[in-house]
């Protein structure tokens, strides 16, 4: 194709921001100085193009992070570096939220208005700091806007401060309130050393469970160095690679079929048989990915575990890539979590410099190495196929399937993906043997499970659990509800969940005992909701949610989700068109063709939450919601 | 020398829609094995000349087994398939499609087989309120404002004019897609626009936005050509609309050869009352498959030139 841009040359930022990433250009046809070679020479080819857009969200971020924003000249010299055509540029650039298109204040400070930080503050702390610094998007030099979940539930409040320049800051404050926006303000630029974000927590604050008590893939955190790897290995790190190397990949394999581990992301494949399938695949090359990208609102189970314990996420993907064959991993990891990719990167490097990645892993005579890529705002990308398409270059859309990952998946070759949970629970399995792990929780899901306890209980944070442990076991352990004050529900799963009464607290947490109830483990999220939490509202939240998260690509999800969420606006302000049963009528057929019809899981889950707080009655005014209209006519219960 | 013509040893499938035990190709679509059997099924973003994208939905059929529906226009069909068609969560699905995007896209100059299907279907647009007023602004990825209590947010957008061949009026998008792939890969390689933004404000676009003319646009008009909403349109049959004398009873179509170039591509050249008002090309032809470059779609003035 001939590539075309506006031509207009980019500043010396923009410049020097892309060539951070790409180095400098290498001929007058890429926008470097014209030299007499350059017109003997030609560089190109669909190839070449090809390999290079991979490169397009780095550059991207190093844009954003560097100057603040994506200029026309900036965007344009990236595409003649990178020979992709502009419009399929911004077409990705624009799919994120985390890039901008025009110029805005140095400091932008995204704070948390999700769920379970409403569950904590009992309302809308984005109203909450409006009414105190001001609206959202205002001011010159700082502005904040409200972000979806950032992954910090345990402390009950978030924002993430993201300082434009070289070298800028990124950095998360949590807890976070509002007098932390006129620090920063007062601060005046440079945050990078005065906000800390490096500071140990205590290790009960994040898991509150003492480490004698079952604690298995949380045995480290909070108790050894992240940044250490020494400190790493004398607390058993790298054991399970030196396993899986005796062990060889069929070894391997062997044992987590034995082990029965089903995959932790959500969908509980079993990882014996991804893993077989792609290492039994003929094409080449293979990959493999830990989804790090973790976006669903209450959870922030990856983001403890790569802070705190990094190194095993690199042991973990390198034992994945050695078994299923794989040289090149990638660590995919959400553009919210700036500290979890510093240990991250910062583990690789340590890891590369013992021999525990590269040419030769541990003197094993094979190669593997990872690259940590972050995402840039985008729940979507969560999703496997669509994180493929992140990483590629591409808009972060969910392909369809069949072909699956294992066939056809990062650069269309057979690819393993697993999320962080997974691969640690793998470390587990060669760490035990994997009959000992299917011994641990039920005959039917084996070993244990994280559980994000967040909203209204006592002590919030991350527990390991054996799977089949009670919900009230899990709520005991966190102390039971804040005040003492009755249960209203739990929200359990996530925002592709469902909601769960007082009445139902012996479920057990295990893949099939949420089955039976009609729910779902999702992503291990618990959000406890009292009888002053406004149930409605936390509904809308999540409907408000999908309609900003949805990639747009199908018709069920892309209208679906914005009619769903004008449907509850008229259900709260008691306005239903035409009658409340015609309303419920509409709700449930935007249920059944999201559900049925759209491409990915986020579509067929993005009415979920709504149906289950609907069949529950927990939209009716007893129960919070401000629906006095629509169920004023003695329906109580919707 | 006697030639013997090579005999295509085609393996086949069998499998069964809507109970009628059906023959298909190996590696046809659903989609295809359902044509063949004379079951009609919707379908918006799908062309024969475009790589199927399987984003409108509308083409769903039930696959016996499978936990969701799937699309027709790119699952390829599998020995013992059983398909229905015409069953409820089938018929549900199609009808929301329609009537969601008959609520937020104006389809007032997409084909008459929409508008039948929306009656079929018995799709309810109306039922999602009256469509709001056109946003101030497109709001940025992830945030949006609060929908307006009571009404139907739409994809209205003031109509793009910026060149003098073609109008963009983006209010009638379905976001079938076809237009960006026949921009790219499956005609063009041109790359002029892509799908940009997300969710519902998600929009045909080029790169920032900017006009036609500072894109990289070559004016093919192979986007128009695959437009099933009149959302893209030869800006004389634009204008011949907005005065209300677009009449196709008026119109003559003859297919003749591009007299330009050599390739020997078909035109179907559009004439009302005397006047060439637009050309297309006929999907079918070998050569062309639909697709024109600017001279053959757009250069056309000269046989109403005098002297």
């Amino acid at each position: 194709m001939d590539l075309r841009t506006t031509g207009a040359p980019p500043d010396a930022r923009e410049r020097q921001a892309v060539d951070s990433v790409l180095g400098p250009p290498e001929s007058g046809w890429a926008g470097g100085e014209r030299t007499p070679g350059d017109g003997r020479a030609a560089a190109g080819g669909l190839a070449r193009a090809r390999r290079r857009r991979q490169v397009l969200l780095p550059a991207l971020h190093a844009l954003q992070d560097r100057v603040g924003w994506i200029s026309l000249p900036a965007l344009g010299y990236l595409c003649q570096r990178l020979d992709l055509a502009p419009a399929e540029a911004y077409g990705v650039a624009s799919a994120y939220a985390l890039f901008s298109f025009e110029p805005g204040p140095p400091v932008v400070v995204h704070v948390c208005d999700d769920v379970a930080c409403r569950a904590a503050c009992g309302g809308d702390p984005a109203a909450v700091l409006a009414a105190r610094v001001g609206p959202a998007g205002s001011g010159a030099t700082l502005t904040w806007q409200p972000s979806p979940c950032l992954g910090h539930c345990e402390h009950g409040s978030a924002a993430l401060v993201l300082e434009t320049g070289e070298p800028g800051a990124r950095m998360t404050l949590a807890p976070f309130a509002a007098g932390d926006i006129e620090r920063i303000r007062s601060l005046g630029g440079s945050l990078g050393g005065a906000l800390d974000p490096d500071v140990l927590p205590a290790p009960r604050a994040i898991v509150p469970q003492a480490a004698g008590e079952g604690l298995r893939i949380l045995r480290r955190v909070g108790r050894i160095d992240p940044a250490s790897i020494d400190a790493y290995r004398a607390a058993g790190g790298y054991e399970a690679l030196r396993r899986a190397l005796q062990l060889g990949p069929a070894g391997v394999i062997g044992e987590l079929k034995e082990s029965k581990l089903l995959g932790r992301g959500g969908a509980a494949f079993p990882t014996g048989t991804k893993w077989e399938a792609v290492a039994r695949n003929p094409a080449r090359p293979h990959y493999f990915v830990a989804n790090a990208d973790e976006s669903e609102p209450g959870t922030f189970k990856d983001r403890v575990l790569i802070d705190h314990d990094p190194y095993a996420v690199v042991e973990a993907l390198t034992v994945a890539g050695l078994t299923t064959g794989a040289e090149q991993g990638f660590v995919y990891v959400r553009g919210e979590y700036p500290l979890a990719v510093a240990r991250l990167e910062h583990a690789a490097a340590e890891a590369r410099s013992r021999g525990l990645l590269g040419e030769d892993v541990m003197g094993s005579g094979l190669r593997f190495d990872l690259e940590v890529r972050r995402g840039a705002g985008a729940y979507i990308a969560g999703e496997e196929t669509a994180l493929f398409n992140s990483i590629e270059g591409r808009r972060p859309e969910p392909r369809n399937k069949p072909p699956y990952p294992v066939d056809r998946g990062l650069f269309d070759k057979p690819t393993g993906v697993n999320n962080v949970e997974t691969l640690l629970s793998v470390l587990e399995v060669l760490t035990v043997g994997g009959g000992a792990y299917a011994r641990l929780g039920t005959p039917e899901s084996t070993g244990t499970r994280l559980f994000c306890l967040s909203g209204r209980v006592v002590r919030p944070g991350l527990y390991e659990l054996e799977m089949g442990t009670t919900l009230r076991a899990l709520l005991t352990m966190g102390g039971g509800v804040a005040g003492g004050r009755p249960l209203r529900a739990v929200l359990l799963g996530g925002a592709a969940g469902s909601f769960v009464g007082p009445d139902e607290l012996d479920l057990p947490l295990s893949f099939e005992g949420v089955r039976a109830a009609g729910a779902t483990l999702g992503s291990g999220v618990v959000v406890v909701l009292d009888d002053t939490v406004d149930v409605a509202d936390i509904v809308r939240r999540v409907a408000r949610f999908f309609r900003d998260e949805s990639c747009g690509q199908c018709v069920p999800c892309r209208v679906g989700t914005q009619r769903q969420e004008e449907a509850l606006g008229r259900l709260a302000a008691g306005r239903p068109l035409g009658s409340l049963d015609a309303e419920l009528a509409l709700l449930s057929d935007l249920d059944a063709v999201m559900r049925d019809a759209s491409i990915c899981g986020l579509g067929q889950t993005a009415s979920s939450l709504v149906a289950s707080a609907l069949r529950r009655g927990l939209l009716s005014p007893a129960h919070g919601g401000p629906g006095a209209g629509p169920v004023a006519d003695g329906r109580s219960a919707i | 020398m006697t030639t013997i013509a090579p005999v295509a040893f085609r393996r086949t499938v069998e499998l069964t829609i809507d109970g009628r035990a059906v023959t298909a190709r190996e590696g046809a679509t659903v989609l295809e094995a359902c044509r063949a059997a004379g079951v009609e099924i919707p379908t918006l973003c799908y062309l024969e000349t475009l790589t199927p994208v399987n984003v409108c939905r509308v083409c769903v059929v039930e696959v016996e087994g499978g936990r969701a529906l799937v699309p027709a226009c790119s699952r390829p069909v599998a020995a013992g398939m059983v398909v229905r068609t015409d069953s409820d969560r089938v018929r549900t699905s199609r009808r929301m499609v329609l009537e969601l995007l008959a609520s937020s896209v104006d389809l007032s100059t997409a084909a008459g087989d929409v508008h039948r299907w929306i009656g079929e279907y018995g799709a309810r647009p109306e039922r999602h309120g009256p469509s709001a007023p056109a946003a101030p602004t497109r709001p940025h990825a992830g945030h949006h404002a609060e929908p307006e209590v009571g009404s139907a947010a739409t994809v209205v957008q003031p109509v793009k004019r910026d060149n003098n061949l073609y109008v963009r009026d983006y209010a009638k998008c379905i976001l079938c897609y076809k237009c960006v792939e026949a921009c790219g890969e499956d005609a063009q390689n041109t790359f002029a626009i892509a799908v940009a933004g997300r969710g519902f404000d998600a929009h045909i676009s080029t790169e920032l936005d900017v006009a036609l003319p500072e894109s990289a646009c070559v004016y093919c008009g192979n986007c128009i050509g695959v437009c099933p909403t009149g959302a893209l349109m030869f800006v004389t049959e634009h204008d011949l609309r907005a005065t209300g004398d677009w009449d196709e009873d008026r119109q003559a179509v003859t297919r003749t050869v591009c007299p330009y170039c050599g390739v020997g591509c078909n035109l179907e050249v559009h004439v009302q009352d005397d006047r060439i008002v637009k050309v297309t090309s006929p999907l079918d032809h070998d050569v062309t498959s639909g697709n024109l470059c600017v001279k053959g779609r757009f250069g056309f003035a000269y046989v109403e030139a005098s002297g």
